[in-house]
Formats: structure tokens, sequence, C-alpha cells
């Protein structure tokens, strides 16, 4: 039940959302109709993000109560957080283009960013190259713990270095309500559609935990 | 490549890859069922003793 109506209020927030960016929401003045591309930029770089913060929560977890839920919930994490990333980098890119003239740049922000991707990536290495499923999960924990160092690192990159990706303007009354109210409608649609996906991924996990144990049980 | 184009290109990839995603995962639940209940048919029949899983 609670799933079906986590999918049909991430359904109908995101046509609300599709509708705002493209027909509500005014064109910006300076870099005109590829500004719109914010509104789709910052929900999949706040999710890349969110998804580290759970995968850490879970990580202490896991690594203080050994109980395979947690695990299972930062795994997860991971694989949805990692689509999410590389979203944010392949966006990231798209809007850099005609805007800096550069499909990539080693500037603060885009290179850390990458580097939450690598993370995210050794997060599912250590676990591939572990001898026993639990020590691979402590491995990954390990580096969900370690690698959490980044998101601070992410989030403030334009604010403590100098780049050319553009300081935040959100917080300090930068936007124009219709701009705002778009873009928290935008944020809210992919926050809830991220939560319906990674609950999936958790029931899909257990399930595969679940076949492991019962294959075990069976020889 | 127009500025509109790229706007399309964005939303365009995001979608293709999100909805991609979630066809990957309800397909491979479906299965994981299948398998889970082919297994406890099998171990029913085996008379195995099921243990709550932890490492």
């Amino acid at each position: 039940m609670r799933r079906n109506v986590l999918f049909w209020l991430s359904l109908v927030l995101m046509m609300a959302a599709l509708y705002l960016v493209f027909v509500y929401v005014p064109t910006e003045k300076e870099m005109g109709i590829v500004q719109r591309i914010f509104y789709l930029m910052v929900p999949v770089g706040w999710l890349s993000l969110l998804s580290f913060l759970i995968i850490f929560i879970a990580s202490i977890f896991y690594l203080t109560k050994r109980e395979i839920k947690w695990d299972n919930l930062g795994y997860s994490a991971a694989e949805v957080g990692i689509v999410f990333t590389t979203l944010t980098l392949v966006v990231g890119s798209i809007w850099a283009k005609p805007v800096w003239g550069v499909w990539w740049t080693w500037e603060p922000r885009l290179t850390s960013t990458l580097v939450l991707w690598l993370i995210y990536l050794a997060y599912f290495i250590v676990r591939a190259f572990a001898t026993e499923e639990s020590r691979g999960a402590t491995f990954a924990a390990v580096v969900g713990i370690i690698g959490f160092i980044d998101i601070p690192i992410v989030a403030l990159a334009t604010t403590l270095w100098r780049g050319m990706h553009p300081a935040p303007i959100i917080f300090k009354g930068g936007l124009a309500p219709p701009m705002l109210f778009t873009l928290l409608v935008s944020l809210t649609a992919f926050t809830v559609f991220y939560f319906l996906l990674l609950r999936q991924r958790v029931s899909l996990r257990e399930a595969e935990v679940e076949i492991k144990r019962l294959k075990k049980l069976g020889d | 490549m127009e500025n509109a184009s790229y706007v399309f290109a964005a939303f365009a990839i995001v979608w293709a890859v999100l909805f991609g995603y979630v066809l990957l995962l309800f397909n491979r639940q479906r299965r994981l069922r299948q398998e889970i209940n082919s297994l406890k048919e099998m171990l029913k029949e085996k008379g195995t003793e099921q243990r709550p899983a932890h490492h």
C-alpha cells in the first residue's frame, strides 16, 4: 500500500515539476533557456550526496550492530547513489558545454564530485575482492565511513575555493520566487522518487540475501 | 548544438537512465521472487529448518 502511495505521489510531483520547468518558470536573463537544466542539476546533485549520507549512517550501524539489514541499506543506497552521481556528472557536463564552452574542467566542484563517484565505485570494488561476504560488507562499511569526508568538500567546494562553478545563491535569496518554487517542487519530486527507488532496491537486496541463505541451507 | 538541445538532452538522458534502472529493478525483483519460492518448496521437501540471517 505504502509503495503505491509513494509511486503515485512521485508520478504526480514529477508531472508537476515538468510543467513548472517547461511552462511556468520564466527564462533566466543571462543564461537563457539552458538555465532550465538547473532544475534537474540541483536534484540529482542533492541525491548523490543524500545517498552517501545514508551509506555513512548504515555503515556505522552495520559495524556496531553487525545486522544484515544495515548492510542491505548501505549497499542499496550505494547502487542508487552511483546512478545519481553519474547523472550529476553527465548533466553537469551537458550544462557546462554551452555555458563554459567545455564539457569538463578540473575545477573544485566538478573534481570533488568525480572523487565522490570514485568512492562509490570503491564501495563495490572492495566487496567484489573480499574472500567472504561478511568481510566484504565490513570493508565496504569502512569505505562508507571514510568516504563521507568528500561530502562536505563537494557541498562547500564553491564556497571554499574559487572555481568556474557558481557559488550557491539559493539560501541568499538570489532566486526569484517562481524559480525557487519550481526548484523546490523539482527537489521534492526527485527526492520522493529516490526513496521509491531505494525502497525497491532494499527489497531486492533482501531477496538476494535470502536466496543465498536458502541455497546454503539446501547444500 | 542549440541551447534548447542541451536542455532536451539533459532531461532525456536523466529520464532514460532512471526509467531503465526502474525496469531493471522490477525485472530482477520478479525473477528473484520466483527463485525464492522454488527454493522454499525444495527446502520444504527436504524438511530443512529455517534460521534468521546474521553475519
